[in-house]
């Protein structure tokens, strides 16, 4: 028996059309061979939320035999193929079904491939990605995260290039001509044959021994059992506050410790604090209180939970006080206006560095979505009257 | 100096109809917040709740809202608040509230609401049918039917001894068929007010109680992870509702020096071949049919169901199997399913399966929309179960009984 699974993980509405398009060009491709494959997505995690970690799983399998046995199980345990769209989910995913941070490598099988579409550098992007007791493969497609809307997603050859990359780690799912046939009738152009052919090529995944990687461990915790749960649908509720990092001063609300919302992140808000006139705007305006007052009356974006809305920067009335960079340049969740009490200078440098290697250039000032959005989105695939693509340069 | 109403409503025998009654209990199980909304037969009993509360004599919350959803959302959130609440609807109206219905089951609180029983629209009828209660019975919603309005101080106290059971905690419908309990005048012993309060202690929320000194989350989003051990605790509370009923029937009798059945009204069993087999108000056509019936020698009884959740299953097995054949007779309708009988026959059937002695079972809907069940379609039916019984032979067939034909 040969079965082929994979997962792709991707970001809730914005990656949601690419998601399903990677899962079923790829199936499709098999199924021109007489493979029969399922497509299917993990609905709890909430694929029609903004930027909530989703996946999509598919099967490939010899016979309808083979592939029921599988797909009976509807969520894989295991799959050879992790495809992940937005490098910022490496540091872990944590759904909307409540069970802790789940690593990216988490169900990828031992030996099998973690795909990641990233503009880091394979050893930059590990020591995001939680360390585990078996090795497996880690494959970058240069290029940075496509991001669009609910019906659409952006022509940008991201969609071929992960499928070439798929078949690369995975060469028995089917030849190289039966994917290219798939991608013709699928997506469209024979700019993106050349784009998956030149990663099918160029791809070259590293190996990633066990313990190397991110040494944190997974916040996780108990479900309980139906006589230990509080009986009505009630939890506790998150009360109280305490003064800032539990000091004297300042003042830090009670938060939910069962559910962190950071994995939601995909770009933090960097602050200037010499620049800060204390107008609490970002405070009163942040839909997830995630400032805290500090002792001097700054207010601090707490890391565990900002969720990476931008709202913040847009509502901020002071030039560049506040800037939304990439959260792939950040491997710490610390306190920005520690880093700043403890050395001014070096928080300035710092913060210029995170800043001209990570801003999200081009946010628009009523949505907070970055430019990565602003492209006009094609239906579902490629079409050459609209296409922004016109040649493969155009996909980097 | 007395008001008039006081001077009406004092204990002992009073001449009232089951709506007015029903308002008696709010007043004596002092009730914290009503709501109200306007649709037959239910409604006189807002009319009588009011006017208490507008003489004096019964201090509640009383709220007019918006529509039925409205009305039952209210009632909920005051209900996690720690108020004792009471609302109701019929028909259709009572199905406008269903989301509200099912959340307050969900979340576990101790509602209760009148089901003025009222056939569900179209064609608009006023007239009692069961359906519209019985649309609760899958989602924790415990349901008793009255069949007099004396048996509306004994349910309607016990529905809020039971759901206000911290064991418990689960809403609760008095389901009153329309017309013929609602708005039909008896002499009715109506308890004191300190028997009342030995009976029944406040309505403890505990640490459930959504209050700011307790501080609680109800009902945050939740997926597989979780749902599945939150309709187990549903299903063990009502579970304990049988065994809570029980122990608080126990306590009625005692308090208030009654001796009636928890689960089982029995007229005429003793001896019966047969027995017919509902619930509600038709006891009474069926009772005195029985009674003209015995005078021709025919050995007829009765087993009325006083509540359908909690389902006395074992208490049913043990009555039920003493007889040769049981009629039972449905108000309701369940187009499509086994048989094509009533709820209710499916439902004794099911408990019947697997007893040590199985009766032959037959099937009957009857009195629809309101239809009087005449004397004649009681003996009708009870002669179709009798004729079961001696040829010893089951008879699946559901009869229309009533029915122009």
């Amino acid at each position: 028996m040969s079965v082929i699974s994979f997962e792709v993980i991707y970001r809730g509405i914005f990656q949601k059309s690419l998601a399903v398009k990677i899962s079923r060009t790829l199936i499709l491709a098999a199924v021109k061979e007489g493979k029969p494959g399922i497509s299917f997505g993990r609905y709890s995690d909430s694929p029609e939320r903004n930027g909530i970690p989703a996946k999509q799983f598919g099967y490939i399998a010899d016979n309808e035999e083979e592939l029921e046995t599988v797909a009976a199980q509807y969520e894989p345990k295991q799959v050879d193929i992790s495809i992940c769209v937005d490098d910022t989910l490496c540091k872990g995913v944590e759904s909307w079904a409540w069970y802790g941070l789940q690593p990216i490598n988490a169900v990828t099988k031992p030996g099998g491939t973690l795909i990641v579409t990233s503009n880091q550098k394979e050893d930059e992007l590990v020591q995001h990605i939680h360390r585990r007791d078996t090795p497996y493969k880690l494959a970058i497609i240069p290029g940075e995260a496509s991001f669009a809307g609910l019906w659409v997603y952006k022509d940008d050859g991201t969609d071929a290039r992960c499928l070439a990359a798929a078949l690369k780690a995975e060469p028995t799912m089917c030849s190289i001509a039966s994917l290219e046939s798939a991608i013709r009738e699928n997506i469209g152009s024979e700019t993106h044959i050349e784009a998956a052919r030149e990663v099918y090529e160029d791809l070259r995944p590293v190996e990633i021994e066990p313990g190397q990687g991110n040494d944190e461990v997974p916040f996780t915790f108990e479900l309980l059992k139906w006589h230990e749960m509080r009986q009505g649908v009630v939890i506790d509720g998150v009360g109280g506050h305490e003064g800032f990092r539990g000091g004297e001063g300042g003042y830090e609300p009670g938060r939910n410790p069962y559910f962190k919302k950071w994995s939601t992140r995909t770009m933090r808000p960097v602050v200037s604090f010499d620049k800060c006139t204390k107008c609490t705007l970002c405070w009163v305006a942040c839909p997830d209180t995630c400032f805290d007052v500090t002792p001097d009356g700054f207010f601090d974006a707490n890391m565990e939970a900002c969720c990476g809305c931008g709202v913040c920067e847009a509502i901020c009335p002071v030039k560049d006080c506040i800037t939304m960079v990439n959260e792939v340049v950040f491997e710490e969740r610390d306190s920005q206006w520690q880093m700043w009490q403890e050395n001014k200078e070096d928080y300035d440098k710092y913060m210029d560095e995170k800043i001209s290697v990570g801003k999200i250039e081009g946010r628009h000032p009523i949505t907070g979505l970055g430019q990565a959005f602003s492209g006009i989105g094609i239906e579902m695939g490629h079409n050459p009257e609209t296409a922004q693509v016109k040649s493969l340069q155009d996909l980097k | 100096m007395a008001t008039a109403t006081e001077q009406q409503q004092g204990a002992g025998v009073h001449l009232l109809t089951g709506s007015e009654v029903m308002a008696h209990v709010c007043r004596l199980a002092d009730v914290d917040v009503i709501t109200a909304y306007p649709i037959r037969p239910y409604d006189t009993v807002m009319q009588y709740v009011s006017k208490f509360i507008a003489e004096g004599d019964f201090d509640a919350d009383y709220i007019p809202a918006e529509s039925e959803h409205g009305q039952f959302e209210i009632v909920k959130h005051a209900s996690a608040c720690g108020a004792r609440v009471f609302t109701g609807s019929s028909g259709v109206g009572w199905l406008y509230a269903m989301e509200p219905l099912a959340v307050t089951a969900g979340l576990r609180l101790p509602m209760v609401a009148l089901v003025g029983c009222r056939a569900l629209d179209d064609p608009g009828a006023f007239g009692t049918e069961h359906n519209d209660a019985m649309l609760v019975r899958d989602l924790g919603w415990m349901i008793n039917f009255p069949d007099t309005a004396q048996e509306v101080v004994e349910l309607g106290l016990l529905s809020y001894r039971v759901a206000e059971d911290p064991r418990v905690y689960l809403p609760c419908a008095i389901a009153m068929d329309g017309a013929f309990l609602t708005h039909s005048q008896a002499t009715v012993r109506l308890p004191g007010q300190e028997e009342v309060n030995a009976f029944l202690p406040p309505y403890d929320r505990g640490d459930l109680l959504l209050h700011p000194d307790n501080p609680i989350t109800i009902a945050p989003q939740a997926n597989e992870d979780w749902l599945m051990e939150v309709r187990r605790q549903s299903s063990e509370a009502a579970k304990n509702a049988y065994t809570v009923l029980k122990e608080a029937h126990a306590d009625f009798s005692k308090t208030f020096g009654v001796d009636t059945d928890p689960f089982l009204d029995e007229y005429m069993t003793e001896d019966a071949d047969v027995v017919l087999c509902g619930m509600g108000t038709l006891s009474l056509p069926v009772k005195v049919a029985i009674r003209e019936m015995r005078k021709e020698g025919k050995k007829v009884g009765m087993v009325r169901l006083k509540w359908f959740r909690p389902f006395p299953t074992e208490e049913l097995r043990a009555s039920l199997s003493r007889f040769k054949a049981v009629g039972v007779i449905d108000r309701d309708y369940s187009f499509g399913s086994p048989y094509h009988g009533g709820i209710v026959f499916n439902e004794v059937k099911a408990a019947m399966y697997g007893a040590d002695k199985v009766p032959h079972m037959k099937g009957f809907v009857c009195g629809l929309g309101g239809r009087e069940v005449l004397l004649e379609d009681v003996k009708l039916m009870a002669d179709k179960v009798i004729s079961m019984g001696q040829n010893d032979a089951a008879d699946n067939e559901v009869d229309w009984i009533g029915v122009r034909d």
